[in-house]
């Protein structure tokens, strides 16, 4: 052959940076405005249908107050020392039930993953607790723990807890067998097997688990807070529930919004866990 | 390690129709003075139970000796990938018996690469693993992605890398368990014809600066005559070998070389034989 070849292994170098161009995606800045700007303008339209609500008069204001009496409210509101002993308390609950329930979800998660007969037995129970309303639990917590604490915790660590164990069941069953065989061929056997494979493939499935898991948690909390008033242990749900007893509107509207953005606090953390997990693997669309 | 099983509760293989003339005998080429690595004795493996097995592989005897490259082609559903999982212990046989003298790393179609670890960490499990602490597990996970042409990758993920680069990956993962057998499941059949080409080199290379043992399965015949020493021959339903041929030539070879196109015509011809004998008659 007259062509002078190429040598092998600059071939291969040349194909290796052909085939993996890396393309530079818009800059961080333009990246949280196109994420941001959506979000904000559907608040603003909200905001907007509140106070064209109230114009038409449907109702009282004292019942149902503007947008902007209600945010006077809440700023005023975060200058008191029982605003944030209440927030405190509630998140502690929140943390405290939600880590039990991390805990006991991940326990029978795993066990029921690995062993047939437990499966069998309570895989569609797991289900069906989770569709449970947490709230029906309430009067038999009441009656088993009166009117405290241990209570709530009750409640909200049954209400999270069958939708962590879920997605460690389903991320376990749904772990690609050829990963399997991979990890049993470079040496992973029994719990190696479990802690270098199974459990990183099936992460994801997890993290969805435990994100369901928080809104539960979240939700059970609330009527919780709602139902069982403890003496001297301000809270949310408490605050919420004298609001109404003292039919201050704006206070009570108040304490909805702080509900829902804690709520979506720990959403938006949740999905900037999945997001950054999916990017790692390769799981987004670019 | 050996593998014996033989209950007499274990279905029976259909004979088979006779065999044609240039079968095997017993025991294929396999000169004393050259250990066998992998040696297989009447082999069959059965899925499924009773009346409604599927036998996959029937009574298979071959033998690779130290030091040697074995391809195994066949027409799909012949059991290539069943042969390979009894050999590296995956699986048990329904009958017969492997001896396997030496470690055996396995290689599939799909890099099957740990998504969530960089390359270097996917290269470095079985080191870790195998307990080897974290310093020198650095310096040989470096050393082995350079013999696969990868130096100063290990950071990036499997997903930003192309099929070739994977595979090369799942390349330096099986070298760097040790391994003086390696298996290979269709190792290049998912790239295109320029990348493995390429990997087909490196492949040969590696096998002489390693003294590898490879058996490697393919449907692609002019690729085992390219690569291999020697070309085994499996039919389908049941699975048997039904031919082997030595592939004489000197290395290195190009797949484009005119003899390797022969040995290649000459392999396929028996191929289409083994493969209308399942047509109408």
């Amino acid at each position: 052959m007259a062509l002078v070849e190429a040598a092998d292994a600059s071939v291969l170098e040349g194909l290796d940076v052909l085939e993996t161009a890396t393309d530079v995606g818009p800059s961080r800045r333009a990246r949280l405005w196109s994420a941001a700007w959506p979000k904000l303008a559907a608040l603003f339209l909200v905001i907007a249908g509140w106070q064209a609500v109230v114009w038409t008069g449907w109702r009282e204001q004292y019942l149902l107050p503007a947008p902007g009496t209600v945010l006077r409210e809440l700023r005023s509101m975060t200058s008191q020392a029982v605003f944030w002993k209440a927030v405190g308390i509630t998140l502690r609950r929140a943390a405290v039930g939600y880590a039990a329930a991390a805990v006991l979800g991940s326990i029978v998660g795993l066990a029921v993953a690995r062993v047939r007969v437990l499966r069998v037995a309570v895989g569609s129970l797991i289900t069906g607790l989770q569709t449970m309303p947490s709230i029906a639990w309430f009067p038999l917590a009441i009656l088993l723990f009166q009117l405290s604490e241990s209570a709530i915790l009750f409640v909200v660590v049954l209400g999270a807890a069958p939708s962590i164990a879920n997605g460690i069941i389903a991320g376990v069953d749904h772990v690609p067998p050829l990963l399997i065989r991979a990890g049993r061929v470079v040496g992973a056997h029994g719990a190696s097997l479990y802690r270098h494979v199974v459990l990183p493939a099936a992460l994801p499935s997890v993290l969805a688990g435990h994100k369901q898991g928080w809104a539960f948690a979240w939700r059970s909390l609330m009527a919780g807070e709602l139902l069982v008033i403890v003496a001297n242990r301000p809270s949310i749900g408490a605050r919420l529930q004298f609001s109404r007893e003292l039919s201050d509107a704006p206070a009570l509207l108040a304490y909805m919004i702080v509900i829902l953005a804690i709520g979506i606090a720990v959403d938006a953390a949740f999905a900037a866990a999945d997001r950054s997990l999916r990017a790692r693997r390769g799981l987004t669309l670019a | 390690m050996t593998i014996v099983n033989d209950e007499p509760g274990a279905p029976t293989p259909v004979p088979a129709p006779p065999v044609a003339s240039d079968a095997p005998a017993p025991a294929p080429t396999s000169p004393a003075s050259v250990p066998a690595a992998i040696r297989c004795r009447g082999l069959s493996k059965a899925f499924g139970t009773a009346r409604n097995a599927v036998v996959a592989l029937d009574r298979v005897d071959l033998d690779v000796r130290a030091g040697e490259f074995v391809c195994v082609v066949g027409a799909s559903g012949c059991g290539k990938s069943t042969l390979l999982n009894l050999v590296a212990g995956l699986d048990a046989p329904t009958r017969g018996q492997v001896d396997v003298v030496g470690r055996t790393a396995l290689m599939f179609q799909d890099s099957a690469l740990f998504p969530w670890l960089t390359v270097a960490d996917n290269v470095g499990l079985p080191l870790r693993l195998a307990g080897m602490p974290k310093g020198a597990r650095q310096a040989r996970v470096e050393e082995l992605l350079a013999s696969v042409h990868l130096a100063g990758q290990g950071e990036r993920r499997p997903h930003e890398l192309s099929g070739g680069m994977r595979q090369r990956v799942a390349l330096a993962r099986a070298l760097a368990q040790e391994a003086e057998i390696l298996l290979m499941d269709e190792p290049f059949g998912a790239l295109d014809a320029m990348t493995r080409d390429l990997l087909h080199d490196e492949l040969e290379r590696l096998w002489v600066e390693r003294s590898l043992t490879i058996l490697f399965v393919t449907h692609n015949v002019r690729e085992a005559s390219r690569l291999g020493d020697r070309i085994a021959l499996l039919t389908s339903r049941p699975g048997r070998v039904a031919a082997t041929f030595d592939v004489p030539f000197a290395r290195p070879r190009r797949i484009e070389a005119p003899e390797v196109s022969e040995m290649a015509g000459l392999v396929t011809a028996r191929l289409r034989q083994e493969v209308a004998r399942h047509g109408p008659r």
